[in-house]
């Protein structure tokens, strides 16, 4: 049997940045993964990510990752992916103090 | 040092003048990232996981002054103020944008450095024993013939589509600090009735299927160098399992079939190609000899210097620590800790950089080498000098006095920066460094190797660590795995998975509970940890990790 459907968010690298962002239903790409649009239908969120992968100009590597829904949008639920929302632990470098998007 | 002629000079400049042009095609939507891609790792420029990442190789590990100034430039100018030295004697950059690397490679190239296949299915930088030239057991300066590896392997023809990446490590001592038994290819200079050669080991390496090297030749003729690696890497080239990158590495080819087929494949193909070896590479070796000649090493009293090991404890400690000897009478072998407790392993900040390279200058002959363990060498120091050094390298936040300690860790970027990692490492190295600090016991612990990889690639060496530390994803979880027992010198032994992984909370007191019940065990404070684990075996230190499975079987 086919493993049921988790929500998703479509995540990537900016181009030129390097820095990690999510996919907004406006089809634009924040740093902030609040702004990510959340998807629970399979089929739709497979066709977003088709849609995200028309922008390679402006981005590389565009994937779907699991999130869950919080109290100000989508949060990771694996704990890489919350990494690359925050930035590393060893210094107060990338996202957690600042952003490019 | 080795210095570029005409041919070095134009082709690094070249590269980076193509690969200018690359990121501007890439830039403008002319290159997709999958035609980019291949470019940009030839180049070694990564995308990790929160920014691009630079690999910037050092060859055998090996800086001059104006060198490292350089490489505190670009961290300044193109990064966050720091670099990250690796276990392949490489920097990394962890926050370049796309749009700056032309201009880092540019920079890179005014000082005769490049980050040319320090990526890719390619022969990789070719590393050496970091006290190469300084150290006093050694036969040779393993550096002349590491450049001409690198010379012959950069950009070769048919080694650019490698079944997998390729690593070759020269040692010109017995006494192994290049880890040549876990490298793809190892060399080791050596002196028979008053000849010179070369035993050559193949097919060790780390990873997913950790290997210890086997001896291809115990003692080749130095002018069958050249030829007998290429016949190698050849054979190889055409055996090696592209259908499986993780069984790609030639250490699966070795292994798949057995090293006596091997030879026989390498001695076949070496006799087809020997004879086109007309004598230019061993003509090319010699004058690379010349440039790698021993500083004018000065001679002065080193009166100085004893006074002031008796007068200052700190400066005691830290010679007892960091200094090895040199084979010139007189001088010292110094390494200058980046492991300081709590802090990021391998890191140094810009003005870091330029204090070493500065005292390089100063008290060095120029010269600085980074180590596999992630420390910068000053390898030629004159005792008399010592005393001012260390004041400036305390100065700079320089001087901790852990080289060969529990707080000397080896340890990968892992999930902080690498998109490949499983687990974090770095947080795992600052707090065991932090805690032994606290119980201030690290000198009485004495020698030990601790290496920590965060996923099973292994760049943190775990297998060969005395205590092995592997980062892993359980479920969604970090995790953390231990193995003991392992050796990355002349008597190299993967080590063995100590039993089920602990949390992230329950990794350092784990840790902790193994080196004080080692302490317990051992016969006397001379007896090292890896000596005690070699006289008792694993089973007692099993019982320290898991008391509660110890107590249960009792």
């Amino acid at each position: 049997m086919a493993r049921a459907f988790t929500p998703k968010v479509i995540t990537s690298n900016l181009l030129i940045e390097g820095d990690a962002v999510w996919f907004t239903v406006n089809d634009t790409w924040s740093g902030d993964i609040a702004d990510a649009e959340f998807m629970t239908d399979e089929a739709h969120a497979d066709l977003r990510l088709l849609e995200a992968n028309t922008q390679k100009n402006v981005m590389v590597g565009a994937y779907l990752a699991d999130a869950k829904l919080g109290e100000n949008g989508p949060e990771a639920t694996h704990f890489r992916e919350e990494f690359r929302t925050r930035g590393p632990s060893n210094y107060a470098h990338g996202k957690q103090v600042e952003t490019n998007v | 040092m080795y210095k570029y002629n005409d041919f070095d000079e134009s082709f690094v400049r070249e590269r980076v003048a193509q690969f200018r042009g690359q990121v501007e095609r890439r830039i403008d939507g002319s290159l997709t990232e999958d035609e980019f891609k291949p470019l940009r790792l030839m180049n070694g420029l990564y995308l990790q996981l929160h920014a691009y990442m630079l690999r910037v190789a050092v060859p055998y590990g090996t800086l001059n002054s104006k060198q490292m100034d350089m490489l505190a430039h670009l961290a300044e100018t193109y990064d966050k103020g720091y670099g990250h030295f690796t276990t392949r004697q490489n920097i990394q950059y962890n926050w370049p944008e796309l749009k700056d690397v032309p201009d880092m490679l540019s920079d890179l190239a005014d000082v005769e450095m490049h980050a040319i296949q320090t990526s890719g299915n390619t022969i990789r930088n070719v590393t050496a024993d970091h006290f190469a030239g300084a150290a006093a057991d050694e036969v040779a300066d393993p550096r002349p013939v590491a450049e001409l590896l690198r010379q012959w392997s950069t950009d070769h023809p048919e080694f650019q589509f490698l079944p997998r990446k390729f690593k070759l490590a020269v040692t010109g001592a017995a006494a192994d600090r290049a880890v040549i038994k876990a490298h793809d290819i190892g060399i080791r200079i050596l002196e028979r009735d008053g000849v010179r050669g070369y035993e050559v080991l193949v097919g060790g390496g780390l990873g997913r299927t950790p290997m210890i090297g086997k001896v291809l030749h115990d003692f080749l003729p130095e002018a069958d160098l050249l030829p007998f690696i290429e016949a190698t890497v050849s054979v190889w080239n055409r055996l090696g399992r592209r259908d499986n990158k993780y069984k790609a590495r030639i250490k699966i080819t070795v292994h798949e079939h057995g090293i006596d087929e091997i030879r026989r494949l390498v001695d076949e193909r070496f006799a087809e190609i020997r004879p086109t070896f007309n004598g230019v590479d061993q003509e090319i070796l010699r004058t690379i000899v010349s440039q790698f000649a021993a500083p004018d090493f000065k001679t002065a009293s080193t009166d100085g210097f004893e006074a002031a090991r008796l007068a200052n404890p700190a400066f005691h400690s830290w010679t007892d620590t960091n200094l090895t000897a040199h084979r010139a009478d007189g001088y010292a072998i110094v390494s200058i800790s980046i492991k300081k407790h709590g802090d990021t392993p391998g890191d140094a900040t810009a003005d870091q950089m330029r204090v070493m390279a500065d005292l390089a200058r100063k008290y060095g002959h120029d010269e600085l080498r980074i180590s596999h363990e992630q420390n910068v060498i000053l390898p030629h120091v004159h005792k008399s000098d010592l005393p001012a050094l260390y004041g400036e390298l305390r100065a700079a936040d320089l001087a901790t006095a852990n080289i060969g300690l529990v707080s000397d860790i080896i340890a990968c970027p892992g999930m902080d920066y690498c998109a490949l990692a499983t687990a974090r490492s770095i947080p795992v190295a600052q707090q065991i460094a932090t805690r032994f600090d606290e119980l201030k016991i690290e000198h009485d612990i004495g020698e030990l190797k601790i290496k920590i990889s965060g996923c099973i690639n292994a760049c943190g060496h775990h297998h060969v660590g005395h205590i092995g530390i592997l980062g892993l994803d359980r479920a969604g979880v970090e995790n953390y795995q231990i193995t003991l027992g392992g050796d990355h010198t002349e008597t190299a032994t993967v080590g063995e998975r100590a039993g089920p992984g602990f949390s992230a909370d329950d990794i350092v007191p784990a840790i902790e509970r193994l080196v004080i019940g080692y302490m317990d065990l051992r016969d006397s404070a001379d007896e090292t940890f890896i000596q005690t684990y070699r006289r008792l075996g694993a089973a007692p230190f099993k019982d320290i990790l898991y008391p509660k499975e110890a107590a249960n079987a009792a």
